[in-house]
């Protein structure tokens, strides 16, 4: 039983970092407080399942989920998010409205019925250890998540656009008086962003299934994340997101009629205690 | 010329409007979801409910219909004022759903206050015809226990399970559906060792899955994506093949159904409604309903037909005065179906009905998942067997309510 609650922390944990490391991004590059990003989740979800009924390779249907939200994403910035650039208040309604039109839109498309999808056929067995019997696929999603947090990391700290990402997190007026374009940086920041929340959703699909309300449902466990790792940090993500995947697989066991509160109340204490999250910065 | 042309059209639409007027016509309000997350089940029980208009020309006993259909997007607060909006505006005789229960408990009291008759379409929850009960209420559906009730007269006495852990969403459909179960399994010599409730937006339900512990066998109650997350990761923690499943109708609703793939195969459920029941009515409900929306009709499918059905036979042969809600009231109280696609029902003294209730198991006939009847516990009441005063007496089934009587909590 110790060793299903152990895997099942870590896969959630992993799940929960790909769906948070773009909102993470986001925030720490752009201050946007992004509310739709559980709907661009819900999105990769919808198109991974379609894409991988139209018989394309999983690998491809989480590439053309990413492309649809990094896609829907870079709208939403263009259209919506810079003309209220700086407006906390503003971008929180805005990506709270944004989230509705994509919820609606997406129950006009799809219908309101759950729609499942299969993991790919090679990953569709539950292995046996120890006496436990646990899922293949979820421990692939963990690989895929370590994997995209090294990737990540690899283009934050040792490549030119991560310099300028940096640069932009640091002193956004001083990057743009070097001449870095501020727009194309943040368009594109929020396409990596979105195009993260679009593959981790095509990844849950076959754990969670795509359906109406998977937005709002996953949403609360993104903010938790971020908030317990720091805002912006993609190291406090990191950590945060296997605190809360053990957090959300053993609480509600060790405490059935608070599961809630197991989540919650670290956030809450973290919060009171140190605002900036664990490893986060304090702002400038 | 023209002007004379005018005059006989006023006249021919002065004399259409008489002959409307003469003739009464009935207002029947919807209350069902349109948007949001739910408005699939919504759509559900508006096709079931337009769908038996359809098939009987508009008209339910002999009287036309007219029908306004509003949208309480699931909220229960939203349902109230969409309830006010159909009384006091729109001034219809008969309001017809809402879907949930906490919609339904919502407008309980004010449609006792606005005498307005209630035919509750998919409302399950227990109080709405027992300790709550309203003379301006009737159900064509059933009570949550009336549906579990009989599912554990089953495992005890035809499985012959003895130890079974229940599992279940955390609010109180849950409660009531679990504690039906668990009155009439340990009632029978079962026992049921543990009660596991999951939180309402749980995506994963591993941790919960790994408690269940050494059982005979489960029984679960979910709905919607819930129930297709929790059979599938049933199914992928290894406990399909090794612990048989039995659930509540809602787990394995024919609308989830053909998305399920292999995970419900041989889960043995219980309803008031399932599409392989065979009986003339109902073979021709399945294949009609079956062509016009392209899939069989579930739970909430059923409810809407079932509420029109008996709006129908209620009116049918009706002597009085269809704008004088009272009167109607007392139809519907009366009303007694004699056959329709889920058998004959009547209603007991709390407006619920006494029907029967069938013990379904999921298989695959012609590549598609159905639910195939394998028992039918006929003319069941929402009290079982139980004296209703000596259930009454009882509080409503809770989280706590009946209490394990044995086994860890």
């Amino acid at each position: 039983m110790a060793i299903t609650y152990l895997l099942g922390s870590l896969t959630y944990g992993g799940l929960l970092f790909l769906l948070t490391s773009g909102f993470c991004l986001i925030f720490g590059i752009m201050r946007v407080p992004n509310l739709a990003h559980g709907s661009l989740f819900m999105v990769g979800a919808y198109v991974g399942v379609a894409a991988l009924r139209a018989g394309v390779p999983f690998a491809l249907a989480l590439l053309a989920a990413g492309g649809a939200a990094a896609i829907l994403g870079a709208i939403f910035e263009a259209a919506v998010l810079r003309r209220i650039a700086g407006d906390e208040n503003a971008q929180v309604l805005a990506t709270i409205g944004l989230a509705f039109v994509v919820g609606d839109g997406i129950l006009a498309v799809w219908g309101g019925n759950p729609y499942r999808a299969q993991a790919p056929h090679a990953l569709q067995l539950s292995f046996r250890m120890f006496g436990a019997v646990f899922p293949a696929y979820r421990v692939a999603v963990l690989v895929i998540a370590v994997l995209s947090a090294a990737l990540l990391w690899l283009l934050i700290e040792r490549t030119r656009i991560g310099a300028r990402l940096r640069a932009g997190v640091d002193d956004l007026q001083m990057t743009r008086a070097l001449g870095i374009s501020a727009p194309a940086l943040f368009t594109g920041v929020f396409a990596l962003g979105s195009f993260l929340a679009g593959v981790a959703g095509a990844l849950a699909a076959p754990i969670v299934s795509a359906y109406p309300g998977l937005d709002f449902d996953i949403l609360p466990l993104a903010l938790v994340v971020v908030i317990l790792g720091g805002m912006g940090s993609l190291a406090g993500a990191f950590a945060a997101s296997f605190v809360v995947g053990g957090l959300y697989i053993v609480g509600p066991v060790m405490l059935p009629e608070l599961a809630y509160v197991v989540l919650f109340l670290p956030m809450a204490i973290v919060m009171a205690i140190r605002p900036q999250g664990i490893l986060g910065r304090s702002a400038p | 010329m023209f002007r004379r042309l005018g005059l006989i059209a006023y006249v021919l639409t002065l004399c259409l409007g008489i002959a409307r007027a003469d003739e009464p016509r009935l207002k029947i309000g919807l209350l069902t979801i349109q948007s949001g997350p739910y408005s699939a089940v919504g759509d559900q029980m508006e096709h079931g409910f337009r769908y038996y208009l359809e098939q009987h020309g508009q008209k339910l006993g002999g009287f036309n219909v007219d029908v306004v259909a509003l949208d309480t997007a699931g909220s229960p607060a939203t349902a109230k004022s969409k309830a006010e909006e159909l009384t006091q505006r729109e001034h219809v005789q008969i309001v017809v759903g809402p879907i949930a229960s906490t919609e339904a408990l919502a407008i309980h009291d004010y449609m006792r206050d606005a005498q307005t008759p209630l035919v509750s379409s998919s409302a399950l929850a227990e109080d709405l015809t027992q300790r709550k009960a309203s003379p301006w209420f009737v159900r064509a559906t059933s009570a949550t226990g009336q549906l579990s009730h009989p599912l554990g007269d089953y495992a005890a006495n035809t499985l012959k399970f003895k130890k079974i852990a229940t599992i279940a969403t955390d609010f109180a459909y849950g409660y009531e559906i679990v504690g039906g179960f668990q009155r009439v399994f340990e009632d029978n010599g079962g026992v049921i060792t543990k009660k596991i409730w999951v939180p309402l937006n749980a995506t994963d339900y591993s941790s919960y899955i790994s408690q269940i512990g050494d059982v005979d066998a489960v029984y679960a109650s979910f709905s919607g994506p819930a129930a297709h997350n929790f059979l599938r990761q049933y199914a992928e923690f290894g406990y399909k093949d090794r612990v048989p499943l039995l659930a509540s109708h809602s787990t394995v609703d024919e609308s989830l159904l053909p998305e399920m793939g292999d995970d419900p195969i041989g889960v043995i459920s219980s309803g008031f409604y399932s599409p392989t029941i065979d009986n003339p009515e109902n073979r021709e409900f399945v294949r009609g309903y079956r062509e016009r929306y392209k899939v069989a009709p579930g739970f909430y499918s059923a409810g809407g037909y079932m509420a029109a059905a008996l709006i129908d036979s209620a009116l049918t042969g009706f002597k009085g005065d269809v704008a004088d809600k009272a009167q109607l009231m007392q139809a519907l109280r009366a009303a007694k179906i004699a056959s329709s696609p889920r058998g004959a029902i009547t209603l007991d003294e709390y407006g619920n009905p006494i029907c029967d209730v069938e013990v379904r198991k999921v298989e695959r006939k012609d590549g598609v998942l159905q639910n195939t009847i394998v028992k039918t516990y006929p003319q069941v009441s929402q009290f079982w067997t139980y004296p209703a005063k000596k259930f009454l007496a009882d509080p409503v089934y809770s989280r706590d309510f009946p209490p394990l009587r044995s086994g860890d909590k």
